[in-house]
Formats: C-alpha cells, structure tokens, sequence
C-alpha cells in the first residue's frame, strides 16, 4: 500500500509540492481532517430541518398572523406584532396552565430530590438483591406513560382501590376530579414515573463522592446524619441541579398526563398543562399562531428558570 | 458508606481508635441494615404493585376494585380482555407500527450518533466546537415548542401526515446518544487510532474496523436509552397519525382510552389487556439488558 502511494510522488516533485501547499490551506481552513465535517453533516443538515428551521418558524408565526390555508393557496400572512402575545396574556387559561407548572414543580421537585436520594443512598450500601431493586426502581420510568396511565386511572377512579383503602377517609370528589387534587395527583403520578431515572443518576454521583471525606467524618466522629448532611448531600450537588432542571423541563412539557389521567385538563382547566393548551388552541381550534406565542413564552420562562436554578445551586462542576 | 469507612480506619489507624469510635456510634450496622431494608423495600412495593394490578387487572373479565380484587381467585382467570381489545384496536398492528417507528428512530440515531460522536472526539476539524455546543443546545430547546411548526412543514408542507416517516422524522436527531458516543470514543486510547494510521488505513477505515468495535457496549446503551424514547411516544405520533392502521400502539390505545373507553360498560379489563401489551416489549428488554443501562451512561448523555 505504502509503496503504491509514495511512487506518484517521486514522479512529479513539483506537482506534488504544490499539492502539498493546498494541502495546507485547505487544512488551515478546515482544520486537520476535514472530513469530520462530512461525518457530523447528516445530523447537522437534520437539525437544520426538524429543529433549527422549526424553532424560527415558531418565532416567525408567533408575530404573524398564522392561519392554516389549503395546500398550495398563496396567502398573506400579516405581521401583527405582539397581538398573540397579548391574546395569550389575557387568556385566563394560559394564566391557570402557567399556575398549574409551578403546582407541578412545587410537588415535583422536593419530593424526587428527597426520595431519589434516600433510595439511592440506601440502595448504594446494599449487595444482596442489588439487581432486583435497581430494576424494579426503573421499571415505571421504561414503560410508557399511557401504559401506566391505564392503571392509575383504575386505582384513583371514583371506587377505585386507593378509594377503597382509604375508606372514609376517600377525597369528595375524588382525586382526578377535584379541582384540587387533579394536578397534585398529575404531579405524584410523574414524580413515582421519572423517580427511578433519577435514583440511578444519584447512584452515580454517590459514587464519585470521595471515599476519604466519609471517613474523615467519621474520625471527627459523625452520626450518619450528620454525615449524610455534611458529606452526601453537598457531594451529590451537581445531581440535584440536573433533577432541577429535567423536573423543569418535565413540568413544562406535560401532555400525556393531563390529556388521558385528567381526561383534557379537567377539571375545568385544574389540570391544564401550556402543551396542552398549544394543542387545543393551535390544532383543534386552528390558531396555529397563538399556540407559537404560548411556545416562545414557555421556552423563555423555562431558559429563566434553569438559569435561576443553576445560580441556586451552585454551577462550578457541570 | 460510614461502615465502609470505619473498617478502612480500623485498619489504618491504632486499634482503640477503631474501638471508640465503634462504641460512640452504638451499633448503627444492624440498625441501619433494617431501617435500610425497610426504605428499599417498601419502594420496590410501590413501583411494582402497579405493574402486578395492571397484570392482575386484565386477568379478570370484570376488574375488581376492591383490596380483595387484588389476588383474585384463579378460576375466575381469563384472557377476555385481550380478545376484547383486539376487537376494538388492532394489537398486532399497534405493535408493527410501534415497532416500525422505533426502529426507524434507532437506525437515525445510531448512524447520526456513531459518525458525529466519533468527528466530535476523535477528528479534529473546523466547527467541531460549534457542533458540540449545537448537541447540547438541541437538548434545552423542549420538543413542544417545535411540535406546531413541525406539524405544519411534516404534515402540511411535506406531505408526510399518516407515515411512518414523517412520525421518525422529528426524533431522528437525538443528541445524547451522539454525546455517549462521543465519550466513549474519548474513553479509546488514541495510540490505537494512530497505529491504524501507519499502517495505512484510511479515516473511514479506523472508524469502521477500529473505532467501531470498541464501542459496541455503547452501541448497547444507546439502544436500550433510545428504545423507550418512541416506543413510548405519545404526543408527537398522536398529532400526524389519523388512520387507525398507522397508529402506534401507544396512540391507539390512548385513543381508546379518551373516546371508546367512555362509552363501554365495564372499559378497565380492556385496557388494562392493552396496557400489558404495549409495557411487555420495554420492560422485558430492560430486564434482560438491565447490565448495560448503567448511571455513568445517563450521566454522559445528558450532561455531555
């Protein structure tokens, strides 16, 4: 092979410098191997198409006026300014969807940090059965939702068998119809779906806590306690801002739940989700252009919240 | 994690040390061993009861709801509801559509991913750095702000409303698995790319014959952690499928939850039937597989 390369070489000096030289500016302009730009196009031309393209597109029809026309008619789309926006801010609904998140991360977060941690950090120390429990941890997060939705709408129904446990200590009415509880149950049904995604991130970042910082709280002669506060959980920081964060993104992207458990935000809206509220406005009621400007509003307040959440605490290792 | 640490200091330090420090903390080993075991236990019940009652469930022609319709009488057994909701949705034909979907999803993925995970760690190139931070940037963007405009370009201008390639077409990108598979490519020690190099083998060629596999737990992971991505999908295959033959299963058991389970007399048994159907694939390929889906490997996927 190397023979086969280097005889075009010896046969033309000149013309190989020369090659040589391009060679080297095409190297200074596309780095050292170009052809890791030809590698990575496929995925960078498919971004172009399904996100990049997309994401202005939504900007774009979130100021116009966006309406669905027959296939190929040539129609006007007028620039409007902020008029979607202003529609979606003096829409009640929008304003009770947006409340319904904050329900949702309310619930959400503290308890997936809590009990992630506390099954983690009990599950870490364990040898015997170790498998068993991982799996099963996990289950509920591979399934997919409207699989387990099926059973959570059979066990929180109005004589289901939570009902029937609980006796006469059974919500009036019941969970998945009461304004109150409608979104609190969306938000314990996610929190025990998604809790094994995060069990298995904490393990991780157990892992890499440094064997010496245990032991030198327990020569300072630390409880387990004091320990699992001084050590464990500053140790696993850069896990809970990720729980902060996907719990963000979770909760903002809700529509699976509330469009089967509360049967379309029920009731009267208790339960609604803004993706919800994207697909009754834009697609069922056809103001595609509305349904963009509650799109760009949820992706900025969820920009700010990550923002505000890795301030909170503390970004120095991710 | 302290037991660990005192008997690491037992055998470093004197052994009266080890001894007071033992007596001051009581006898936390067993304590802790039953308070641990009591915390996993009842966790463990609370993720897999659900799974046992939507078995049970569909086992029986009429879903008790009561704590005793728990553990029915296995006379009272029956495949019904299967039958039943095979009448009303097509299993098979779910199933096939969900499969088609996942595996076109999986083939984009592991393509994309190998050949831009191995540009981004181990080629050095003009962009590579604006690409990585593209990688991670598509994943902050929430899919559901794309879903109105996609839905006009893929159902309206594309023409790709009711096929299965306009219900891949949005998740062929998918960004963890070209940042795992960047990491491992990381994780391969460079002398072995550059011996392929002298001895004359092309990019392609240590990509292909080299680099390739290495990375075949990756390759595992990354299908294992996609699989559950489509497979599970509800939202987007929803919004572009309208023809019940098309549908994934997930779809069309969603739907028969919203419109014909409202209408039927006793609607639970049947759904819980589909519900079993269309949980078995993921849970039983997680079971099997369980050793390759690791924490590490989340942790490269979403933090890169």
């Amino acid at each position: 092979m190397t023979s086969v390369v280097s005889k075009p070489k010896t046969e033309s000096a000149g013309a190989g410098a020369q090659h040589a030289r391009s060679a080297r500016r095409r190297r200074r302009i596309l780095g050292e191997n170009p052809l890791g730009i030809l590698l990575s196009a496929p995925y960078l031309i498919f971004i172009g198409v399904v996100f990049a393209f997309p994401l202005i597109f939504a900007v774009w029809m979130s100021f116009h006026d966006y309406f669905f026309a027959a296939p190929g008619a040539d129609v006007q789309r007028e620039f409007v300014g902020f008029d979607n926006f202003i529609t979606v801010a003096t829409d009640p609904a929008v304003w009770r969807s947006f409340l319904n998140v904050g329900i949702f991360l309310i619930i959400n977060v503290p308890l997936t940090v809590v009990l992630s941690l506390l099954l983690a950090t009990a599950l870490n120390r364990v040898v015997r059965g170790r498998l068993f429990l991982r799996v099963s941890f996990y289950v509920p997060y591979v399934t997919a939702s409207v699989a387990v939705v099926g059973v959570w709408l059979f066990m929180f129904s109005g004589n289901g068998l939570v009902n029937q446990v609980l006796g006469p200590l059974a919500p009036d009415p019941s969970w998945l119809i009461n304004p109150f509880l409608a979104m609190p149950t969306i938000a314990f049904f996610v929190t025990w779906k998604q809790l094994g995604f995060f069990i298995l991130l904490y393990l991780a970042a157990l892992q890499a806590v440094p064997q010496e910082l245990y032991e030198s709280a327990a020569t300072d002669g630390a409880g387990a306690v004091r320990t699992f506060f001084s050590v464990t959980v500053p140790g696993v920081r850069s896990a809970t801002l990720l729980v902060l964060l996907l719990a963000t993104i979770t909760g903002a992207n809700l529509f699976t739940e509330p469009y089967l458990l509360t049967n379309g935000g029920g009731p009267n809206g208790a339960s609604t989700s803004p993706v919800l509220l994207m697909y009754q406005k834009g697609l069922e009621q056809g103001n595609p252009d509305v349904a963009a400007a509650i799109g760009v509003i949820l992706v900025v307040m969820v920009l700010i919240l990550a923002l505000v959440e890795r301030k909170l605490v503390g970004d120095e290792e991710s | 994690m302290s037991t660990t640490g005192t008997r690491a200091n037992a055998r470093t330090s004197e052994q009266a040390d080890a001894a007071t420090a033992k007596k001051r903390r009581g006898h936390p080993g067993r304590k802790g061993r039953i308070a641990r075991w009591i915390v996993l236990a009842i966790g463990a019940l609370v993720f897999l009861f659900p799974f046992y009652y939507m078995v049970i469930g569909s086992l029986q022609t009429k879903p008790d709801p009561t704590p005793a319709g728990a553990f029915p009488n296995p006379a009272n057994i029956t495949l019904q509801n299967y039958v039943q909701i095979n009448e009303r949705i097509s299993l098979l034909s779910g199933l096939v559509n969900s499969g088609i979907f996942t595996g076109g999803v999986l083939l984009f993925t592991v393509v994309f991913g190998v050949l831009a995970g191995y540009a981004l760690s181990v080629l050095h190139w003009r962009g590579r750095g604006v690409t990585f931070s593209i990688a991670l940037l598509v994943q902050i963007v929430p899919f559901q702000l794309l879903m109105i405009p996609l839905y006009v370009l893929i159902a309206r201008d594309y023409g790709l409303a009711d096929t299965h390639m306009g219900m891949i077409l949005p998740f062929a990108i998918n960004s963890a698995a070209v940042l795992i598979f960047r990491q491992y490519f990381l994780s391969v020690p460079r002398a072995l790319f550059d011996a392929a190099r002298i001895d004359g083998a092309n990019e392609l060629r240590v990509l292909w014959s080299v680099a390739l596999p290495l990375v075949r737990p990756a390759l595992l992971t990354v299908v294992l952690l996609t699989f559950i991505g489509p497979w599970n999908e509800f939202l987007w295959p929803f919004l572009i499928t309208k023809d019940p033959a098309l549908q994934p299963l997930a779809v069309s058991l969603a739907n028969y939850i919203t419109t014909v389970a409202a209408s039927a007399s006793n609607p639970f048994g049947a759904i819980l039937a589909g519900a079993v159907v269309l949980a078995i694939p993921a849970v039983v390929l997680f079971v099997i597989f369980q050793r390759h889906f690791q924490s590490s490997d989340i942790g490269s996927g979403v933090k890169g």
